[in-house]
């Protein structure tokens, strides 16, 4: 019988070989809204090494991502925004040149998940042409106008958030805590979702990330 | 001369421009004012980035819901046919060309209609967030800027921008509080004028040549 579902977040992240020192590590989330704390603190006490982060933000605060990052576990982040107001964790790591910054238009970021997930391997989009983002990368011309080529992202584990979940790996979301998450339950080797509720089984017709992309699930609560 | 336009008076002037049934994206800070002045019998539908069609004002204070929120962070509400999203989806709505206008900000815009928005460069982490996809995306482009001149006196309309760029020839037009004014191939041209401002009084605080539009309109502030 298929049944995705974990205890607790500790147990879901322990036997995770995906999980591992130079991981890439997607984590879903805008701000507040939708991030998987609970799945967060149980990866700092992992205490792993030389992980990519790739997520819109960089944490705020001294709680969930800011204190993974903290943890000094990560040598790399990709992100869009990382200077959110009480983003002060990763300010002074960037500052004190302790992790290293690709920064992606947010637009390109979700695109590259996206295909990621999807099997592209690299696309064009008009993004950033002509800007300090786009050097050094591939253009091409289309119908005259300029785009920019950028790779997909795959990482080894997602560590997303929904409201409700079942035993397959069905997901729904709530307003917008739905963000990122979903695109990347499909974009991981292994994705791990923490869920309000689990329920015996979320309706077909609502289901928003189906349970194909998604590997391990655990009810947290509100 | 009289006042320069206040961000209340910019924003009910962009305001009046938008069309009905427009799809909207407003930019974090001053362009959200442009919510609070839609001509009665318009309706837009306000995109946020983060997923949202339908973007209403704030919540009162015990209605807060941290699910519900707007690019800025900040909680918001949903009007009656809005719809929630992921992030390809929001994007695709950008960058496939289904946003009717983006209204953002700028350090410096060309008359070009290169933008600069992103980046004054220093030591803190670079951030860039939605603006370079909106200005590639939209279907139109407008800057507001609450002052055409910055604080250390230089103009923020430019020839050419000295700051990172966010896009390429993708303003279509501009709002200050001096001017209306739109960027066509040949640069910058005033549909709109402060009330009691020479033209030569504008070009003095433009970095770039200005022509005036036949039939000029002349802008004044409100007392508000």
């Amino acid at each position: 019988m298929i049944d995705k579902r974990y205890t607790s977040a500790a147990a879901a992240v322990a036997d995770c070989e995906d999980l591992r020192d130079g991981a890439v590590i997607l984590i879903g989330g805008f701000g507040d809204a939708g991030v998987p704390e609970r799945l967060i603190d149980a990866v700092r006490e992992r205490g792993l090494s030389d992980l990519t982060i790739v997520s819109n933000n960089a944490g705020s605060g001294d709680y969930g991502l800011a204190r993974l990052l903290a943890s000094g576990c990560a040598a790399r982040m990709v992100c869009s925004f990382p200077r959110s107001s009480g983003s002060v964790v990763f300010e002074e790591l960037y500052e004190a040149g302790r992790i290293e910054l690709e920064i992606v238009p947010q637009g390109t970021l979700a695109e590259r998940i996206r295909a990621g997930g999807a099997g592209v391997p690299a696309f064009y989009t008009a993004t950033g042409y002509g800007t300090p983002l786009a050097e050094g990368k591939e253009t091409r011309e289309f119908d005259g106008r300029h785009y920019v080529m950028e790779r997909a992202i795959r990482a080894d584990v997602a560590l997303i958030h929904a409201a409700t979940g079942d035993r397959f790996g069905n997901l729904t979301y709530a307003k917008t805590a739905r963000n990122f998450n979903p695109i990347m339950a499909m974009a991981a080797r292994t994705t791990l979702a923490e869920v309000r509720t689990t329920v015996d089984m979320v309706d077909p017709e609502v289901v928003v990330t189906p349970g194909i992309f998604v590997d391990r699930i655990v009810e947290v609560g509100a | 001369m009289t006042a320069r336009l206040s961000a209340a008076d910019i924003a009910r002037r962009v305001a009046q421009d938008v069309p009905d049934g427009a799809y909207v994206n407003l930019g974090i800070g001053m362009p959200m004012k442009v919510a609070d002045h839609i001509p009665p019998g318009r309706e837009f539908v306000l995109h946020s980035e983060n997923g949202l069609l339908g973007m209403g004002p704030a919540p009162a204070p015990d209605a807060v819901d941290p699910d519900l929120t707007n690019a800025g962070k900040q909680p918001v509400t949903i009007v009656p046919g809005g719809a929630y999203f992921h992030q390809a989806d929001s994007f695709a709505m950008i960058r496939g060309g289904h946003i009717d206008v983006s209204i953002l900000g700028a350090y410096q815009v060309a008359a070009n209609g290169d933008i600069a928005n992103w980046s004054l460069g220093g030591s803190k982490p670079p951030a860039v967030g939605g603006a370079m996809d909106l200005v590639a995306g939209a279907r139109r482009v407008w800057v507001m800027l609450s002052s055409h001149v910055a604080k250390d006196g230089a103009s923020k309309l430019v020839e050419r921008c000295s700051l990172p760029l966010t896009g390429l020839a993708c303003v279509d037009r501009i709002y200050s509080d001096l001017a209306v004014i739109e960027i066509d191939a040949d640069g910058f041209l005033v549909t709109d004028i402060l009330d009691g401002l020479g033209e030569n009084e504008l070009a003095a605080q433009t970095g770039a040549p200005l022509r005036f539009a036949p039939g000029c309109r002349r802008l004044r502030a409100e007392l508000t």
